[in-house]
């Protein structure tokens, strides 16, 4: 097979390297070689966080080249814009819709992009965008903790993963007290693109 | 964190680089562990102190934490002692001794080096200490090899008497990859007792200079084993290019020309020349590839063997695959390569960090761009010398974050503890500027009580603020000395930074309230106009350490004037949102902060009753 590569991005908080480590789990019990990597820079908080996981026969560097990503899965809008480079062309990417603003937009001295400024830089690399608000499906649990599991259901559909592997991986990852909800934010997740509006 | 400990024997992990090396020291009999933390190497530590039967500490400093692993090494027991690259400079002196009392139960020292720096303030390659002290440095190139390097690491300190280097990078130790898992060797079973050997342990000159010869012949046959170790590979290939790679740069190499024969070194100091030359020989062109510094290259030239490298391949920064390959590109090694755009050419805004909302440090930073010196000092063009202000030296930890615009809190940054010396050299230089140095409180416990021992003693008149946020928050909340508690996270005494201060001999010392925005402009005031040297302790504990308070901050926009002073705290939680100023309860620190309903001039932040949530 040919290998996967598939690029997450968010901001510190949003538990992307939770949602690395589900993916990269799960591509181990299919079998496959697997490696990522996290840079998540000097922020503790709010800061740019980029994970890299790639899966197939073998996988020699953890990092993914510019134009080396099958998906890009985006936690915050902007950030998923900032790393669209990673992309192949013709890639596919699923996105957050939520904003965080970064300090320089929150003082006023920058102006947070709109969706639609964002959406086309994205759409220069993409093929397709699956642009989701996250945070309005995932509240109708009660829970809006479980919106990366959420977005992970979204991003299952785009890759050759079994439900079952990714069952056994979010069971592996998450405690047992949280794991029915965030199932439940998996399944609708998997919904969610599956009747997908695609922009 | 999952607990490796548990993996049996015969299993398949996804572990990262630093767990790794962790389970793979465990599983080759470490029983004593010492580190002081620095990215990318904390976790090495932080899984190693959960094990059961190994003792493991944060040490004061690297220095320490060296020399602590080499008295328990020479009882016969195996040691690990871990930190990042810019810690072993720290830890040098010991290293180089080290080296030449040689251990008795392995010793292995780990420096995680930054290519790059994510989070460092410079990118030095440590390889070249295995050269300086005369020890092999072994490098691994994933979580695999890292786990199994560990096992051979200790053998050979105790097989050839030294000290071992494992270098590893923020690449390799924050990547996760597969692992094969061994299992517990035998050595655990061994007793600690030492043996009194003056020659060995004692290095008076006569006896150090018998030591040299030990252990210049020790590089001998160190570079004699370097020919057949396992921890170097030739893996064929099929085209006329070679290539001699270590560490992550491998990875990299394979990707790029997957194809290509490559002398894979574990090991890249010493290097064995016929292994290096065989492999020379059994190809056309041969080429270097290495993150940062030309160090196999220049040996291998050093052979008289040609070989290129540097000149196409970065020298600074980390590598990538991109960043080979266009480089290969340009020295024309790679032709099918399509030119990718770098990045993302639309212009976004960018995502600085930030102290996070309710950080116990804000108030300090905002305090001192209070005091009229220091409006003077920053308003004042850059070329023209200033008298009468104040300059604040600084030092690492997430303080220097103060560095930015609005709070400009701080002139100078360097090393760990140097904030305190700065100034005594400004001082001591005769500026007219009153100085201040600004440091965390694991940082003072790292390197600042000795500093201020030398301002005691050689009179002077700075002030020093720690600043005492109860944790060493920049590497993610590890204990130090002053806070009492211990790697494995139980309760030990804590040093008492207000009585050592005094106890150093400083007569005027403080301590103060993070969150009091008033007593710190009185201290800082008070401070600034006097002519005694004196500490003030701002103490506050770290932001996410503690509870969350929902009494969270509402500006009511009838009566703000848009003034911006609250801006100047540079708190994330304060923006702009439809022309008004407006607090994020998602991120206000509520009741843990109040800065801003302080610092505002006309009373229009607070908490109103309808944002108190539960
Ligand atoms: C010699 C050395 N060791 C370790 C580090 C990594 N490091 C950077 S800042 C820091 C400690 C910060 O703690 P503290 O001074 O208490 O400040 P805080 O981050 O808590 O504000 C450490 C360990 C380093 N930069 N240099």
């Amino acid at each position: 097979m040919q290998n996967i590569s598939v690029l997450i991005t968010g901001i510190g908080g949003q538990g992307i390297i939770l949602a690395s480590d589900v993916l990269a789990d799960a591509a181990m019990r299919t079998g496959w070689d697997v490696k990522k990597t996290d840079s998540i820079g000097m922020a503790q908080r709010g800061g740019s966080v980029i994970s890299h996981v790639r899966m197939g026969d073998v996988v020699s560097s953890p990092l993914i080249p510019t134009g080396g990503a099958d998906v890009l899965f985006g936690m915050e809008k902007l950030e998923a814009a900032r790393h669209c480079h990673f992309l192949k062309p013709g890639g596919q990417a699923v996105i957050n819709s939520y904003g965080a603003p970064p300090l320089t937009v929150a003082t006023g001295a920058k102006k947070y992009p709109e969706d639609e400024a964002i959406l086309s830089v994205v759409r220069e690399r993409a093929g397709k965008v699956f642009f989701i608000d996250g945070l309005k499906k995932v509240s109708k649990l009660g829970n809006t903790r479980a919106l990366n599991v959420f977005l992970l259901g979204a991003l299952s559909v785009l890759l050759p993963l079994t439900e079952q592997v990714w069952q056994e991986a979010l069971e592996a990852k998450l405690p047992s007290k949280i794991i029915q909800i965030n199932l439940q934010a998996f399944s609708l997740g998997r919904e969610e693109v599956k009747n997908a509006g695609i922009r | 964190m999952q607990d490796i400990q548990k993996i049996s024997a015969g299993s398949k992990h996804l572990l990262s680089g630093n767990e790794a090396i962790a389970l793979g020291a465990y599983h080759a009999g470490m029983k004593v562990a010492t580190a002081y933390p620095g990215t990318p190497s904390t976790e090495i530590l932080e899984n190693i102190a959960r094990f059961e039967g190994v003792y493991a500490e944060w040490s004061t400093n690297e220095k320490v934490a060296l020399e602590i692993a080499m008295g328990a090494s020479y009882t016969g027991v195996r040691c690990l002692c871990s930190m990042k690259h810019v810690g072993l400079n720290v830890a040098a002196d010991s290293l180089l001794s080290a080296s030449i009392t040689g251990v008795n139960g392995g010793l292995v020292v780990v420096s995680a080096d930054d290519p790059g720096m994510h989070s460092s303030q410079n990118e030095q390659d440590n390889r070249h200490y295995a050269r300086l002290a005369k020890i092999p440095v072994i490098e691994p190139y994933d979580s695999q090899s890292a786990y199994d390097f560990m096992f051979l690491a200790f053998d050979i300190s105790e097989k050839y008497d030294t000290p071992v280097l494992l270098r590893t990078t923020t690449r390799i130790s924050h990547s996760k990859s597969l692992v094969c898992i061994k299992g517990l060797s035998e050595v655990g079973a061994r007793r600690a007792s030492f043996t009194p050997n003056p020659e060995k342990y004692v290095m008076l000159p006569a006896f150090a200079r018998k030591r040299h010869e030990v252990i210049e012949n020790r590089i001998l046959e160190l570079r004699e084993y370097a020919q057949n170790t396992p921890l170097n590979q030739v893996l064929k290939g099929t085209g006329s290019m070679g290539i001699i790679a270590n560490g992550i740069a491998f990875q990299y190499a394979k990707e790029v020309f997957p194809d290509a024969a490559v002398l894979r070194l574990g090991m890249t100091y010493p290097l064995s020349e016929q292994l290096v030359r065989e492999f020379a020989d059994s190809v056309e062109k041969l080429i270097a590839i290495e993150e940062l510094d030309p160090f196999i290259e220049e040996m291998v030239r050093g052979m008289g063997i040609e070989v290129s490298g540097k000149d196409f391949i970065p020298i600074t920064g980390e590598l990538s695959p991109e960043i080979v390959a266009s480089s290969a590109k340009k020295a024309g090694l790679l032709e099918d390569v399509e030119s990718e755009e770098p990045a993302c050419r639309a212009e976004l805004p960018l995502r600085p960090p930030s102290l996070c909302p309710g950080c116990p440090h804000r108030g300090l930073f905002y305090a001192l761009g209070k005091t009229p010196r220091r409006i003077k000092k920053v308003t004042s063009a850059p070329t023209k010398p200033t008298a009468g202000g104040l300059v604040i030296t600084g030092d690492i930890g997430c303080y220097t974050l103060g560095a930015y615009k609005p709070l400009n809190g701080l002139d100078t940054c360097a090393c760990m503890g140097a904030s305190i010396g700065h100034a005594l050299g400004m001082e001591k230089a005769g500026v007219t500027d009153k100085l201040v140095a600004v440091i965390g409180d694991s940082t003072f416990m790292h390197s600042g009580l000795t500093a201020l021992a030398n301002a005691v003693y050689n009179q002077s008149q700075i002030t020093i603020v720690i600043l005492d946020n109860m944790t060493t928050a920049m590497t993610g909340h590890q204990g130090h000395p002053a806070t009492g508690i211990s790697a494995g996270g139980k309760k030990t005494q804590a040093v008492n930074l207000e009585n050592a201060v005094r106890g150093i001999g400083v007569d005027e010392v403080v301590v103060l309230d993070a969150f009091d925005i008033k007593a710190l402009r009185e201290a800082v005031a008070r401070a600034t106009e006097s002519d005694k040297l004196s500490v003030i302790i701002v103490r506050g504990e770290c932001a996410p350490l503690r509870a969350r308070s929902f009494a969270c901050r509402v500006v009511d926009t009838s009566v703000c004037t848009r003034c911006n002073t609250c801006f100047k705290l540079a708190c994330p939680a304060i923006q702009y949102k439809d022309g008004n100023v407006y607090i994020d309860p998602e991120l206000c620190a509520g009741d843990n902060c109040g800065l801003c309903d302080q610092v505002c001039p006309v009373g229009a932040i607070g908490v109103f009753d309808e944002a108190v949530k539960e």
